[in-house]
């Protein structure tokens, strides 16, 4: 069996070989075909028509992949050390662009660039930029017209409010909140606000989205500069104001507390469609999911949004909380041609007409380039929500800075600690401080 | 068929496998122990960092010793609640009685459903039950841990019954023939004759259960997903949660991964020496 032996051995050895050849050597392609890492599963067939029509008219093959909910960094690790590498991919802010940096290139020739609104939300790197945002998005509480409306009518109510918009701050609104859970009954509701979700992975409502006010105002109020170490540290001294209203939620929910858990984002964009509440968190991408449930009772016209007030001074002029955490990236390994045709691909897609079309209206974008004027206002109830929020005289939007959160393990142990407060077996003030703590030491980990 | 014979046949019968093997078994090891002295994110873009991976998946925190020893517990409870069950329901199910092959098939049903759907499945019915006392299976690390056990058992007692089945029907009858007519009652048969001549299977089942427990992920992650606090979380879902939740730490994922292996290959030898000196051939 000694040449039995010898062919293992020569076998072992240049199966080896060949792969690290493989591994690190990257295929050529002939052809050149965009290869696209979509983020948002929701759109993906929708992404497949678009590329379809771009291939029929350019000739350009375009290669949708998509990432599941959740697993992005993960498929986008996974595939980059691929021969079939994506050419373009989405980085979430400046975090992002950290962990990919040597596959980001220089987007700043790119004539989507140039059509960028606003160009200070772009991802830059010294004099690079090195990602276009290519949609912004709001959240804030979304709210059904038809149930507030009805509340407004009671004889027996004990606020004076006749309209929602009268409501506009944290005190207000907790009167408001409270007397509609006493009025549920007569609302025909389980509770006003729907399940606070804290399964984990299920919890990025609060542990990001809600986190992000109390951050925001401890920067501004501080002037931290964003782009400097300063961010490594926060104090959390809006923590009672989170407080506020993280305990409306639960207080005044579908669900009992204990019971949170196992909830997830879909049973309370569920319980909001089929009117079991009035109102939930979430931003304008939850249009589809609300009207994709079976036996939606929620009208597109009574979906409205409000801002989160936490009780923070002068909230009365906050606005929504807008901004983004998807940006066009070009991949800086792939060759010339192929860099050009993303670029080239990303640009069609923002400036044809029929492309441009299917990003209002299909995808429900709120695209921020100036090749979209008035006539291309998203027809997504919630999308177009956020552009009146956004033009409101006197309102000032509140920006994305969750994207400066430290990592994705500091998020899962926020919610992890909130989950174990809202059972009772945590305290306000361990939670408030393991989240200082965990911000501090996940802010040098990353920095290792 | 002499020794050069059997050479020149190698090509023909054994080349497909031992190529399918190095190509989906021993070069991603071989990349894989290399990566987890490397910083990378990517596996093209690794760069040498000797041991500090290591050192840092035990000092950065105490996730993967916390997880060690709920997996070595987990693992523990699980093997013996496996094979007991397992095991009864063989000897339950070798009786001769009616529906047999039924119920055969009945019990080892659950190990063709996936693990996902499996945990799913586990937390809605643990959860209803739960729900009687307002609680669900995140409130207590204590009921997740059980609600593991109950599904790892629920999914591989029937799979290691069908073993168990093999070995029982393999004893010859003349032997437990022989047995009765000497006067044994029904406890010593089982006692002195049918367990040491199904010695063989009890290696395999135990191998099996070990292996399996302590090397669970997707059900861990349906389940519990490590609620409350990653406190039951086992290895695996603590190595993918290493290698996913920060940038830059999936080298010291990697890291972890290549200890977990040779943690699972040392208990399979132990295990598999000590349950192999104590076979019996019939």
């Amino acid at each position: 069996m000694k040449t039995g032996k010898r062919i293992v051995a020569v076998l072992l050895t240049a199966t080896l070989l060949l792969c690290l050849g493989g591994c690190f050597g990257g295929g050529e392609d002939a052809a050149v075909t965009v290869r696209y890492l979509n983020f948002k599963p929701e759109i993906a067939d929708k992404y497949q028509e678009l590329a379809n029509i771009y291939e029929q008219k350019t000739g350009v093959k375009v290669v949708v992949e998509t990432a599941a909910n959740n697993t992005y960094e993960q498929t986008l690790a996974a595939k980059m050390s691929t021969d079939e590498a994506p050419t373009l991919f989405q980085i979430n802010g400046p975090r992002g662009y950290a962990n990919w940096a040597d596959y980001c290139a220089d987007l700043s020739q790119t004539q989507l660039y140039q059509h960028l609104t606003d160009k200070t939300l772009a991802v830059k790197a010294g004099d690079k930029v090195v990602g276009i945002p290519y949609v912004v998005e709001g959240y804030g509480i979304i709210y059904n017209k038809a149930i507030t409306d009805k509340y407004f009518a009671l004889a027996d109510r004990k606020t004076g409010f006749s309209s929602m918009e009268e409501v506009n701050n944290f005190n207000e609104f907790k009167a408001l909140v409270e007397d509609m859970q006493a009025n549920a009954e007569a609302l025909g509701i389980k509770g006003v606000f729907a399940s606070t979700s804290l399964k984990a992975g299920e919890d990025w409502r609060w542990q990001t989205h809600l986190a992000n006010l109390p951050v925001y105002y401890e920067f501004t109020k501080n002037k931290v500069d964003l782009t400097s170490d300063a961010v490594g540290e926060i104090a959390f001294e809006y923590a009672p104001q989170f407080k506020n209203v993280f305990d409306l939620y639960t207080d005044n929910s579908v669900t009992e507390k204990k019971l949170l858990g196992s909830k997830t984002v879909m049973d309370s964009m569920a319980e909001f469609a089929l009117e079991q509440c009035a109102m939930v968190q979430n931003g304008n991408w939850a249009w589809s999911q609300i009207a994709d449930v079976a036996g939606n009772k929620v009208k597109a016209e009574n979906v409205r949004f409000m801002p989160i007030y936490m009780g923070i001074e002068g909230e009365e002029s906050q606005g929504l909380a807008v901004g983004t955490e998807n940006f066009y990236a070009i991949n800086a390994k792939a060759t010339e041609e192929q860099q050009k045709a993303a670029a080239d691909f990303i640009y069609w897609l923002y400036s044809d007409e029929q492309a441009k079309k299917y990003v209002t209206e299909e995808f429900g974008f709120i695209a921020p380039f100036d090749t979209f004027g008035e006539a291309n206002r998203p027809a997504d109830p919630l999308a177009g929500q956020v552009m009146d929020w956004m033009n409101k005289e006197g309102i000032t939007s509140v920006p994305w800075q969750f994207t400066l959160f430290p990592s994705a393990r500091f998020k899962e142990d926020f919610g992890a600690s909130l989950l174990k407060y809202v059972q009772g077996s945590k305290d306000w003030d361990t939670v408030v401080r393991d989240t200082v703590d965990g911000w501090k030491k996940e802010s040098s980990a990353a920095a290792l | 068929m002499d020794k050069r014979q059997l050479g020149r046949w190698f090509p023909v019968f054994v080349l497909p496998t031992l190529a399918a093997f190095c190509v989906a078994f021993f070069v991603p090891f071989v990349l894989g122990v290399w990566l987890s002295f490397n910083r990378f994110t990517t596996v093209s873009n690794a760069r040498f960092v000797g041991l500090e991976n290591y050192i840092r998946a035990f000092t950065a925190d105490s996730d993967f010793v916390r997880a060690l020893g709920f997996s070595a517990l987990f693992t523990a409870v699980s093997v013996v609640t496996i094979n007991l069950l397992a095991f009864a329901l063989a000897l339950l199910l070798t009786r001769g009685l009616r529906g047999t092959n039924l119920l055969r098939s009945v019990f080892f049903m659950p190990n063709l459903i996936g693990g996902i759907v499996l945990g799913y499945v586990f937390s809605l019915l643990i959860n209803g039950i739960l729900s009687f006392w307002g609680v669900d299976i995140t409130y207590s690390a204590t009921y997740g841990f059980w609600g593991l056990v109950a599904l790892n058992t629920w999914q591989l007692a029937g799979y290691m019954m069908v073993i168990y089945i093999a070995g029982l029907q393999n004893i010859p009858g003349e032997l437990i023939e022989a047995a009765s007519i000497d006067g044994a009652s029904a406890a010593t048969t089982l006692w002195r004759v049918k367990l040491p001549l199904v010695m063989p299977s009890i290696t395999i089942c135990t191998f099996l259960t070990l292996a399996n427990s302590f090397k669970m992920f997707d059900q861990n992650l349906a389940l519990t997903a490590g609620a409350p606090e990653r406190e039951t979380q086992m290895l695996a879902l603590d190595i993918y949660q290493t290698f996913y939740g920060r940038s830059g730490w999936q080298g010291v994922g990697q890291a972890k991964a290549v200890l977990f292996f040779l943690l699972v290959a040392a208990l399979a030898t132990v295990q598999l020496r000590l349950t192999r000196s104590r076979e019996v051939d019939a």
